[in-house]
């Protein structure tokens, strides 16, 4: 073998070795979804396939796959089986650029944070292209709130991305990660990571931010048309989306794969287990924010992003950038 | 003042960190969930299920064929037939349930003066055809038999209610 396709060999390997993970833990997502909502509400959850019931999800795709898929007569078929194609590529692409440890990524590249947010943007097009292709009424309503609401709690996202950005001078995700080895950002930048965490619930449409599948006045929203593996797919990119944004909370404000306290027995620990550590705690955030709260109302949604978060990112950025430029702290 | 108190409560997420730490103390608590074919909940003397038709010991039908239960059954679901046998005695010649009408409201067997036809304690009859529901005399009796034990125990746990 030549060097050319060795490389792309080693590229394709270390693809699979981010791609199947991320699947397996979606799946094992699904499986937590349920144990933990059913855990606050005194149920057992899942608990009969497999040990703990832990294969549950993997006899659910199995369950997807041998079904149909319909196709709505009045569907517009190449768009309405695109769509999910979109929106699970869309979520999966994103992980060409996040560092599980301070090796270890596809693509180490100047610019992570923006090619991040930028493909996270892409995303509502898989949902407003699902909503539309479908040509039903609940389907097209769905896809309006997703595309209202992803674009209203983007904003506010970037701003908290900008305190960031400005507290570690560089769009590398491998320097926002290191600039944080001795203290987090979610200490200094706390309502920020808050705020962050709240966003991206919304950018993710879980609860209590999911009018977008709104199942009490929308059916199931944009993919009330879908069935079968193209429902899978839907299903599979909002939990692979769930996962991105953790990890991105995880590099943003939690110090990525460095351990808690730099001491002796906690630094020897591989920097990927403390990665997976905290996005699992992140993970278990969103579940548990599920669990409790009822969902909003559109107008209160768009009131929230519009009126709390975007004024307040906006401040807490002036704040950031005055309070580091008063103590030349500002990074060069 | 209060309206200082209302937005320190709302900018700190108070109400909220108050719903999360119930939800969590929750998590915690031990589960209610029955794990239902291996685990089964307790049931009443008087839980209502499926019909059964008594004998008395000596293997004779309880039934007198007096129709009480066919005519307070307010579904309609019970159709009897009857005729004199060769020793004098009034017995069934049909007696049919439809499970598929049944309400299981029990006045058939608060009708009864003979105690012969009886809810039992089982629910678990479920059918794959609807046919199989249409029950008549032979599989009521055969109810009867095997859920005997039990019918009496809780006839006799419930008497003294009544």
């Amino acid at each position: 073998m030549d060097t050319i396709t060795m490389e792309i060999f080693i590229g394709v390997l270390k693809i699979f070795s981010f791609v199947v993970p991320v699947l397996v833990s979606v799946a094992l997502l699904v499986y937590l979804e349920r144990k933990v909502l059913g855990a606050v509400q005194l149920r057992k959850g899942p608990n009969v396939v497999g040990p703990f019931g832990i294969l549950q999800s993997f006899a659910d795709v199995i369950k997807l796959i041998t079904k149909e898929n319909l196709l709505p007569s009045s569907s517009n078929k190449f768009l309405f089986i695109f769509a999910p194609m979109l929106t699970l590529i869309l979520s999966l692409i994103a992980w060409a650029v996040i560092p599980v440890s301070s090796t270890y990524v596809i693509a180490n590249i100047n610019i992570g944070i923006l090619y991040l947010f930028a493909v996270s943007s892409f995303g509502v097009y898989g949902v407003i292209i699902a909503g539309w292709a479908s040509n039903s009424k609940y389907p097209f309503l769905g896809a309006l709130r997703s595309a209202a609401q992803m674009i209203s709690y983007e904003v506010s996202i970037g701003f908290v991305i900008i305190t960031v950005l400005i507290c570690v001078g560089s769009l590398n995700l491998i320097d926002i990660v290191e600039s944080q080895k001795n203290l987090w950002f979610a200490i200094p930048l706390f309502p920020m990571f808050v705020v962050f965490i709240i966003s991206a619930l919304a950018e993710t449409n879980r609860l209590p931010f999911d009018l977008p599948e709104d199942e009490a006045t929308l059916v199931a929203g944009f993919f009330t048309e879908y069935s079968s593996i193209s429902f899978g797919l839907f299903f599979l990119a909002e939990y692979a989306n769930m996962i991105l944004m953790s990890s991105l909370t995880v590099i943003l404000f939690l110090g990525g794969w460095y351990p808690p306290l730099d001491i002796f027995p906690l630094n020897v620990i591989p920097g990927i287990f403390w990665f997976a550590l905290k996005v699992f705690l992140i993970l278990f955030v969103f579940l548990w924010v599920r669990a409790t709260f009822p969902r909003y109302r559109y107008d209160q949604l768009m009131r929230l992003g519009w009126k709390i978060f975007l004024p307040l990112t906006l401040v807490w950025v002036v704040i950031t950038s005055s309070f580091l430029f008063y103590f030349g702290l500002l990074p060069n | 003042m209060s309206f200082l108190t209302k937005y320190i409560k709302s900018f700190t997420l108070f109400e909220l960190m108050k719903g999360m730490a119930l939800t969590l103390r929750y998590f915690f608590k031990p589960k209610v969930t029955i794990n239902y074919p291996n685990q089964k909940g307790p049931l009443s003397p008087r839980f209502r299920g499926e019909h059964a038709l008594r004998r008395y010991p000596n293997g004779e039908e309880r039934c007198i064929a007096c129709k009480l239960c066919e005519a307070v059954c307010p579904a309609q679901a019970i159709t009897i037939e009857a005729e004199p046998k060769p020793d004098g005695s009034r017995r069934t010649t049909r007696y049919d349930i439809d499970m598929t009408k049944c309400i299981y409201c029990g006045l058939c067997q608060e009708a009864c003066p003979v105690d012969a036809i009886v809810e039992g304690p089982n629910f678990e009859y479920a059918t794959e055809t609807r046919e199989e529901l249409l029950y008549d005399k032979e599989k009521l009796l055969r109810n009867g038999d095997i859920w005997e034990n039990q019918i009496s125990e809780n006839i006799r746990r419930d008497s003294k209610f009544r």
